[in-house]
C-alpha cells in the first residue's frame, strides 16, 4: 500500500544569527532540526504546529526554495528514480521542479500585481517551454475553468479579484505544469470561513482529478483533520509525532499533541471545557531547552525528560512519537462533535411556502452538495 | 459560564434596554470614497447586556469592526454616522454617544475609561518607542490618578492580573521584546487599567496560535467573572463564539441577520446565513472525506447595493419575487426562546405586511 513519493530524513535548516560590527555569526536558529517523514503517493500529509515551529520552512526546504543545511529529501521521480533534491544538480532540478509546486498562504502578495492573471498562470509554461501561442492560451483557459474561474478572467489583474478567487489563481498556476506534489503552505488561513470551505473542496476535488499528493502545512487542526490522511506535529524544529489522522486526533501519544487538541475552540457551546493550558510560550529556536524540547511546558515531565532527548519511535500501526513516556501515558484525544441541525431551514422553506399559499419558485432546501462556484 | 436566556431586545419596537450597558439603535455608517458611497452599516440594532459577553460574528466586510469603532467614535476619517443612536448607560441617565463631539471632553472621559478596546494586531496598537508600563501608566494618569508612583503601582498590578510573569520587569520592556501572546496580554492590561464597564475586543485572538488563543480566552473569561464587566467580542470564529459568548449577533453586509443566546444559535439556527456559516466550518469527527458544505460566491463588492435581502444572491433558500426585492424585517422566532430574533422572509413576521400581500397578488396576476 505504501508507495513513497517523498522521503525526508534528518532534514535540517539552520539560519545564522549575525551580530556586531563585523556581522560575525553568533548563533544558529535551528528552524528545522532533524525532521523525518515519508509522504506516500496520492495522500495528503498534514504538517501542524504553532508559529515558529518550522513547518513552513520544512515545506520550503523540501522544494529547495531554501538550501537545506543537512539531511536528505529523496523524491521518487518516475523516470529519474530516487533523487536527493538537496544535492541535485541544475539539470536534474530542471526536470524535478515542474513536478513540485507550491501554493502560498497570502493570496495578495503571492501574485504579481502588474501581471494579468493570464500571464501569471502562463509563466511556468513559458519558462519551461511546454506550450506556445494558441495552445498556451487554451491551456490557461482550461486551467481557469478547472479552478472554477472563467476563461475571460485571464485578461484581468489580480486586484480585481477577492481573496478566495486569488487563491484559485494561485492554485491554477501551481497546476500549470501537471505537478505530482504540491506544498500547500497555509492555503486557507487568510480566507473567510465560507470561502475557506470552497477552496478546501476545490483542493480535494483536484487531488482526485489529477492524482495529486499534498504536503499540507497548517496551524488549523480542524482543517487538517478534515483534509489530511496522515499528520505530523512539529515542535521547535522537530517532528514530535506522526500518525494517521485517526491515530493522531483520537489517540495521541505525545503530550504536546494532546495540548494542541485541547486548545482547539470547539464550535459547540455545550462543550465548554477548560483546555489543558500550555503555560508560557514556545522557547526560542535559537536556544532550545535541553533534553526534550517540550519539557518546560509539559505537565507529565520527569527528570529523564530534562536531560535525555527523546527519539521518534514506532509505537505500532505506523504511529511514531518522540516521548519517553509514550507507552505509559493515557492521553486525551479530540472529541467528535455533533453535526449542525439543519432541519429548521427545510421546515422553514415549507412553512414559508404554505404561507404564500403555493410553493415559491426556486426553492431548494439546504443540501450538502451545494455546487462550488 | 452557562448559556442563559436573559431577554435581550429583539424587535426594534419592543426593546427594553434596562439591563443593557450599550444599546445600539438603527445605526447607519457610511464611507464617502472616490469610487462612491459605501454603506458600511444599514440600521444595526443590538444591546450589550450588563455583565455578559456578547459575540458579534460575521465575515470580513460585514461591518462588525465599524460598529465597534462607531461606539467609541473612532470611525476612520471618511466614515460618518449618518443615522441612529448609541445609548450608553453607566451613569444614572443614558447618554447618546453619537451626539457627543468625538474630540470633546465628555467622549474622551468615556473612551478608554468606561469603554475600552482591544485590537486585533497588538503590534500596531502599542507604541514601539515606549515601555509597556509607561503606556499603561499614561491611561491610568489620564483617568484615575495624578500620582506618578501610584500610577506605576497600578500598572504593575494590572499586568499581574492578566497573568504576566514577572510584571515589574515586563513593565520596563518594549513591545518588540514580547511575544504575540504577551503583547495581547499587555493590550488587555491596558484596556483593563481603568476598570471599564464595557470592553470591546476586536478579533483579539485571530493573529494568535491556538494554544495562546486558549490562554487569552481563559483569561478573558476569568477577568469577566471577576469584575462583572460587559464584553463585546468581535470574531469570525464560530469556535471562539461557542466557547466564550453568552449572546450572539450575526451580521451580514451591515445588518444584523440573526441574534440569539449562544446555545440556540448553535442548536436552533434560523437564518440561512447562520446555518451555512455553521456548516462550512470543518468539524472534528464530522464528514471527513466528504466535501464541506459551501456558500456560493463571496461577499459582494461594497460599492454595489444588493436589492432586497442582502444575502439572497448566496442563499440556497431564496424565494424569487420576494427575497430579491423586499428587505426583510426582524421578528422574534416563533416558539423560540426569548431573545432569539431573525431577519429572513422564510419566517413569519419578517416580511412587511403590506409587501407580503403585494407579492402574492403579483404572482396571481402573472398567471
Amino acid at each position: 500500500m505504501s508507495d513513497p513519493l517523498l522521503e525526508v530524513t534528518g532534514l535540517t535548516k539552520h539560519f545564522p544569527v549575525k551580530n556586531g560590527l563585523l556581522r560575525r555569526v553568533v548563533g544558529q536558529v535551528k528552524a528545522v532540526d532533524g525532521v523525518d517523514f515519508t509522504i506516500n503517493r496520492g495522500e495528503t500529509f498534514g504538517l501542524v504546529g504553532e508559529s515558529g515551529c518550522g513547518k513552513s520552512t520544512t515545506g520550503r526546504t523540501v522544494l529547495r526554495l531554501e538550501e537545506p543545511t543537512g539531511g536528505e529529501v529523496v523524491y521518487h521521480h518516475e523516470e529519474l528514480g530516487p533523487v536527493d533534491i538537496g544535492t541535485a544538480d541544475r539539470r536534474q532540478l530542471k526536470r524535478l521542479r515542474p513536478e513540485m509546486q507550491i501554493i502560498f498562504q497570502d493570496p495578495f502578495s503571492s501574485l504579481d500585481a502588474r501581471m494579468t492573471v493570464g500571464r501569471i498562470i502562463a509563466e511556468p509554461m513559458v519558462i519551461n517551454r511546454t506550450h506556445h501561442g494558441r495552445e498556451l492560451r487554451d491551456r490557461v483557459a482550461e486551467l481557469l475553468s478547472v479552478v472554477g474561474l472563467r476563461p475571460e478572467h485571464a485578461s484581468r489583474y489580480p486586484h480585481a479579484f477577492s481573496g478566495g478567487q486569488r487563491q484559485r489563481i494561485g492554485i491554477a498556476r501551481a497546476l500549470a505544469l501537471n505537478p505530482k506534489l504540491i506544498v500547500c503552505d497555509e492555503p486557507v488561513s487568510a480566507l473567510d470561513v465560507s470561502v475557506q470551505a470552497q477552496v478546501l473542496n476545490l483542493l480535494e476535488s483536484l487531488q482526485a482529478q489529477f492524482d495529486l499528493t499534498y504536503l499540507f502545512v497548517s496551524h488549523d487542526l480542524s482543517v487538517v483533520e478534515h483534509i489530511a490522511d496522515r499528520v505530523a506535529v512539529m515542535y521547535l524544529g522537530k517532528v514530535v509525532e506522526v500518525g494517521t489522522t485517526d491515530q493522531l486526533f483520537y489517540s495521541p501519544k505525545m503530550p504536546y499533541t494532546e495540548a494542541l487538541l485541547s486548545a482547539l475552540p470547539k464550535p459547540d457551546p455545550r462543550k465548554r471545557t477548560k483546555p489543558t493550558l500550555l503555560t508560557g510560550d514556545v522557547p526560542s529556536p535559537a536556544n532550545p531547552p535541553h533534553g526534550c524540547h517540550f519539557h518546560p511546558r509539559c505537565k507529565y515531565a520527569q527528570d529523564r525528560c530534562r536531560t535525555e532527548v527523546p527519539q521518534l519511535r514506532d509505537l505500532g500501526g505506523g504511529q511514531l512519537a518522540a516521548c519517553h513516556l509514550a507507552d505509559s501515558l493515557e492521553l486525551k484525544g479530540a472529541e467528535p462533535l455533533p453535526d449542525v441541525p439543519v432541519i429548521s431551514a427545510e421546515e422553514a422553506v415549507r412553512a414559508a411556502a404554505s404561507r404564500n399559499s403555493r410553493p415559491p419558485a426556486d426553492v431548494a432546501p439546504h443540501s450538502t452538495q451545494e455546487a462550488m462556484s | 459560564m452557562t448559556p442563559t436566556s436573559t431577554p435581550t431586545a429583539t424587535a426594534p419596537g419592543a426593546r427594553t434596554p434596562a439591563d443593557a450597558v450599550v444599546s445600539v439603535q438603527n445605526l447607519h455608517v457610511e464611507f464617502k470614497t472616490p469610487l462612491g458611497k459605501v454603506n458600511a452599516l444599514n440600521g444595526v440594532n443590538f444591546d450589550v447586556p450588563q455583565g455578559k459577553v456578547l459575540g458579534i460574528v460575521g465575515e470580513s466586510g460585514c461591518g462588525k469592526s465599524v460598529t465597534a469603532r462607531a461606539i467609541l467614535q473612532i470611525v476612520e476619517k471618511a466614515g460618518t454616522i449618518s443615522k441612529g443612536r448609541i445609548l450608553f448607560r453607566s451613569r444614572p441617565e443614558a447618554v447618546d454617544l453619537t451626539s457627543l463631539d468625538p474630540q470633546g471632553r465628555e467622549m474622551r472621559s468615556i473612551r478608554g475609561k468606561e469603554i475600552s478596546m482591544i485590537f486585533q494586531e497588538p503590534m500596531t496598537s502599542l507604541n514601539p518607542v515606549y515601555p509597556i508600563g509607561d503606556q499603561i501608566e499614561e491611561a491610568v494618569r489620564l483617568h484615575q490618578t495624578r500620582d506618578k508612583d501610584e500610577a506605576r503601582r497600578r500598572a504593575v498590578e494590572v499586568l499581574r492580573r492578566v497573568g504576566m510573569p514577572n510584571p515589574e520587569q515586563v513593565a520596563r520592556t518594549y513591545p518588540h521584546q514580547l511575544s504575540g501572546g504577551m503583547r495581547q496580554r499587555a493590550m488587555i492590561a491596558m484596556a483593563l487599567s481603568c476598570t471599564p464597564t464595557l470592553l470591546i475586543a476586536d478579533e483579539p485572538t485571530t493573529a494568535l496560535d491556538v494554544t495562546t488563543e486558549a490562554q487569552i480566552l481563559q483569561l478573558m473569561r476569568d477577568l469577566q467573572a471577576e469584575s462583572g464587566m460587559s464584553i463585546m467580542f468581535i470574531t469570525h470564529s464560530m469556535g471562539v463564539v461557542a466557547q466564550l459568548c453568552d449572546d450572539v449577533v450575526v451580521m451580514y453586509l451591515g445588518r444584523v441577520v440573526e441574534r440569539a443566546p449562544v446555545d440556540d444559535l448553535f442548536y436552533n439556527p434560523k437564518h440561512p446565513y447562520t446555518i451555512s456559516l455553521l456548516r462550512s466550518i470543518p468539524r472534528i469527527g464530522v464528514g471527513r472525506g466528504q466535501p464541506l458544505e459551501t456558500m456560493k460566491g463571496g461577499v459582494p463588492d461594497p460599492y454595489s447595493t444588493v436589492p432586497g435581502c442582502p444575502f439572497h444572491p448566496r442563499c440556497p433558500s431564496a424565494m424569487k419575487g420576494l427575497c430579491d426585492t423586499v428587505v426583510p424585517i426582524e421578528a422574534p422566532v416563533e416558539g423560540g426562546v426569548d431573545g432569539h430574533g431573525v431577519r429572513c422572509h422564510l419566517y413569519p413576521g419578517c416580511t412587511p405586511l403590506d409587501v407580503a400581500v403585494d407579492t402574492v397578488s403579483e404572482r396571481e396576476e402573472e398567471e
